[in-house]
């Protein structure tokens, strides 16, 4: 059984320094693997996309950015607030050429910050309707559609657009826009994921994060632990290796068995490390298991010692298409 | 080159120090760790916190977000205060102590007041600096100022955006929506006017008249008694070109965060702000045995292939595993200061554990103060 067999947009969020936008890129080849075609969506003007598959700066426009084992497909768009409100003007008024205009008046950019809500309304705006286009059989149809999100902290507020747009016209097309928008965002075809890294203050915020959605009643999809490094060591050695009970003697003749010589200094080094690691794993460990209580499911990725480079994203796509993530469907 | 400090805390013409970095390299926490350590040192110190996490901020034996500094318990020699930055109350606070309590009222209650104070980009950074400016002005209580900035898209948010927010307020597009006859008819020329008759009526019918409406009105009454947003922005921003303040850049050896370290250390330059240094946080610490990363993993290879000794080949990995990371954190920091061979930067080593009290905060200090640190 895979996961999330009706979601179609994927959200991605969490807290800076956590790798979000490499967790939603590899989703994305993830989701492509055998055959689909799926689009990664950037609306926070950082070129993060662009810099992470190593291509030069991404336009206002759909563009393939990789292939995915089996035959798939990634796209990526980065969506730029002022293009989208043109785009809008340009559905629901024909104002293209006015539009052009008013933006070098600087008018497009000054509409869109006296109203923080209309930006967002915008941004979600463009998903959902690379989300709707698939319905209607377009050519440039995608299977699913990953949102790298604004950060934990923001989140709900950038997804809950009605929220956002209560201030502004109560009739009229934004006001509709915002509530097609959030029939796709709060409805099963959405899922939103938070990354974070087993450290307090990240959990702590996809914890608070967590709730805030809920209470906005939108819809939660995984959480993603970002960055792990594989325990080297059992409960029980963790236990002796902070009180300094490591076996020494034995752990000097393997050593010698290793090919290695069992200098005071090598052996040193290994029994702090092995402290220091034991001491950091009890701690991933207590937070794992508070973000277990949240009841989500829970995907671990590793962190990689080489750094995340295109070869990176792959092998974190391949964790995730074995943990049942994408693929048949 | 590495980065005192020690010296920069003692240095009694320092007044303010900025510490500022892509979000999640650890700030916030870089700045309580120096506000502590600098208080200890004999300073007097007020740390200025963004948003902080609720455990730094029990840290610090801060409970409440209540936007007025707090003296810290348990330091010795120098003093501390922490507060939390509450955007929303520094502006009213600003609005309330620029005009009648009439007008600061119809202000308060004006909705696109509200959607300013509170969700505007930009305003946290704003307020941010007007609250350092503020604490700055009460200079008999604090002799040294140590602020976080937000955690922005960017780390230039944090100098570029008061300004822009203040051009904004400022600026002839919303003083034409708020008066659209009176600036038709003057000086835009007719083409112009003709173009903003369409956006007028655009930006009615996408935000509704009552929106502009609202806009209007708080020009209107902030005009005649706060002055200009942009020149208040401004006088901060020169508060920072000052040679009593120091920025101190914090990176994890990450390429994004050194990225946007870079970005911001070539600002400073361009900008003649005073830069104290790079604050590496997180990195890996090896110790040395003379082996390389090969040497290691091939030993807890021979004993893995002969199923012998899985205790200390765990071991083995774990140490050749920490070198490679260590290495390819060295990689990224020997490229900064490759590009940037004047820019003094202190590595701080990952701790096992997080902070949860002033002893955690004093750990930290220690480690940024650490000459001898080997990495």
């Amino acid at each position: 059984m895979r996961y999330w067999p009706e979601v179609t947009l994927h959200v991605v969020t969490g807290k800076g320094g956590t790798g979000k936008t490499t967790v939603a890129a590899a989703l994305a080849i993830a989701l492509a693997t055998d055959g689909h075609r799926t689009i990664l969506i950037e609306v926070e003007g950082r070129q993060g996309i662009a810099q992470l598959f190593d291509t030069p700066p991404l336009p206002y426009e759909e563009r393939k950015i990789a292939v995915a084992p089996g035959g798939g497909e990634v796209w990526a768009l980065a969506v730029d607030a002022e293009d989208a409100l043109l785009d809008y003007l340009e559905m629901f008024y024909k104002l293209r050429r006015a539009g052009s205009a008013l933006r070098k008046m600087g008018a497009v950019d000054f509409a869109t910050t006296i109203a923080p809500g209309l930006r967002d309304v915008l941004l979600t705006g463009k998903a959902c309707e690379v989300v709707k286009r698939k319905e209607k059989k377009q050519a440039n149809a995608y299977d699913y559609v990953i949102l790298d999100a604004p950060p934990t902290g923001r989140i709900t507020r950038f997804l809950n657009v009605n929220g956002e747009v209560s201030g502004l016209a109560k009739v009229g097309p934004i006001k509709s826009h915002a509530d097609s928008v959030m029939n796709v965002i709060a409805s099963k075809q959405t899922a939103i994921h938070l990354v974070t890294l087993l450290e307090e203050m990240p959990v702590q915020e996809t914890l608070d994060g967590a709730r805030e959605l809920e209470g906005a009643s939108l819809p939660l999809g995984g959480i993603f632990v970002n960055m792990t490094r594989p325990p080297q060591l059992n409960a029980q050695q963790r236990e002796l290796a902070i009180a300094g009970q490591l076996p020494k003697t034995e752990i000097e003749s393997d050593i010698s068995q290793s090919g290695l010589t069992p200098t005071a200094q090598l052996v040193d080094a290994l029994l702090t490390e092995a402290s220091d690691h034991a001491e950091r794993v009890d701690l991933e460990v207590t937070e794992l298991e508070r973000l277990t209580e949240r009841g989500l499911p829970i995907f671990v990725l590793p962190l990689l010692p080489g750094g995340i480079d295109l070869g990176g994203l792959y092998e974190l796509a391949a964790i995730m298409s074995d943990s049942d993530i994408g693929g048949a469907r | 080159m590495t980065l005192d400090i020690d010296a920069i805390l003692t240095n009694p013409d320092k007044h303010i120090i900025v510490c500022t970095g892509s979000g999640g390299v650890g700030k916030t926490t870089t700045a309580a760790a120096l506000g502590v350590r600098a208080a200890e040192l004999g300073r007097n110190v007020c740390v200025l916190t963004i948003d902080p996490a609720r455990r730094l901020a029990q840290a610090m034996g801060l409970t409440e977000l209540d936007n007025t500094p707090r003296p810290v318990a348990g330091i010795s020699n120098g003093s501390l205060s922490a507060m939390m930055l509450d955007m929303k109350r520094t502006f009213d606070e600003v609005v309330e102590s620029h005009s009648d309590p009439e007008r600061a009222q119809k202000i308060l209650s004006n909705p696109f007041y509200q959607v300013l104070s509170s969700s505007f980009a930009g305003t946290q950074e704003y307020m941010a600096m007007e609250k350092l400016g503020q604490l700055r002005a009460d200079a008999s209580q604090w002799d040294l100022i140590i602020v976080d900035t937000p955690p922005s898209r960017n780390a230039l948010d944090f100098l570029d955006a008061p300004a822009r927010l203040g051009s904004f307020l400022d600026g002839r597009l919303i003083r034409i929506i708020t008066a659209p006859a009176r600036g038709a008819g003057r000086g835009i020329g007719r083409l112009a006017a003709l173009g903003f008759g369409i956006f007028t009526n655009v930006l009615s019918k996408l935000l509704g008249a009552q929106v502009l409406a609202d806009v209007g009105n708080f020009v209107a009454d902030i005009d005649t008694t706060f002055g200009g947003f942009r020149e208040r922005a401004d006088a901060t921003y020169a508060l920072l070109k000052d040679s009593g303040t120091e920025f101190i850049v914090v990176a994890t050896a990450e390429r994004d965060a050194l990225r946007e370290a870079a970005f911001f250390v070539e600002r400073l330059n361009q900008d003649c702000m005073p830069l104290g240094g790079l604050i590496l946080n997180r990195v890996q610490e090896v110790p040395e045995t003379g082996l390389t990363h090969d040497q290691v993993l091939a030993a807890a290879q021979k004993l893995t292939a002969e199923g012998s000794g899985p205790l200390t080949a765990a071991l083995l990995e774990l140490h050749a595993e920490r070198m490679e990371i260590k290495q390819r954190q060295k990689h990224l920091a020997v490229r900064f200061t490759a590009a940037h061979p004047t820019v003094s930067v202190q590595p701080v080593p990952i701790m096992p554990h997080d902070v949860h009290d002033l002893a955690g905060l004093r750990e930290i200090g220690a480690a940024l103060a650490n000459q001898k640190i080997t990495w």
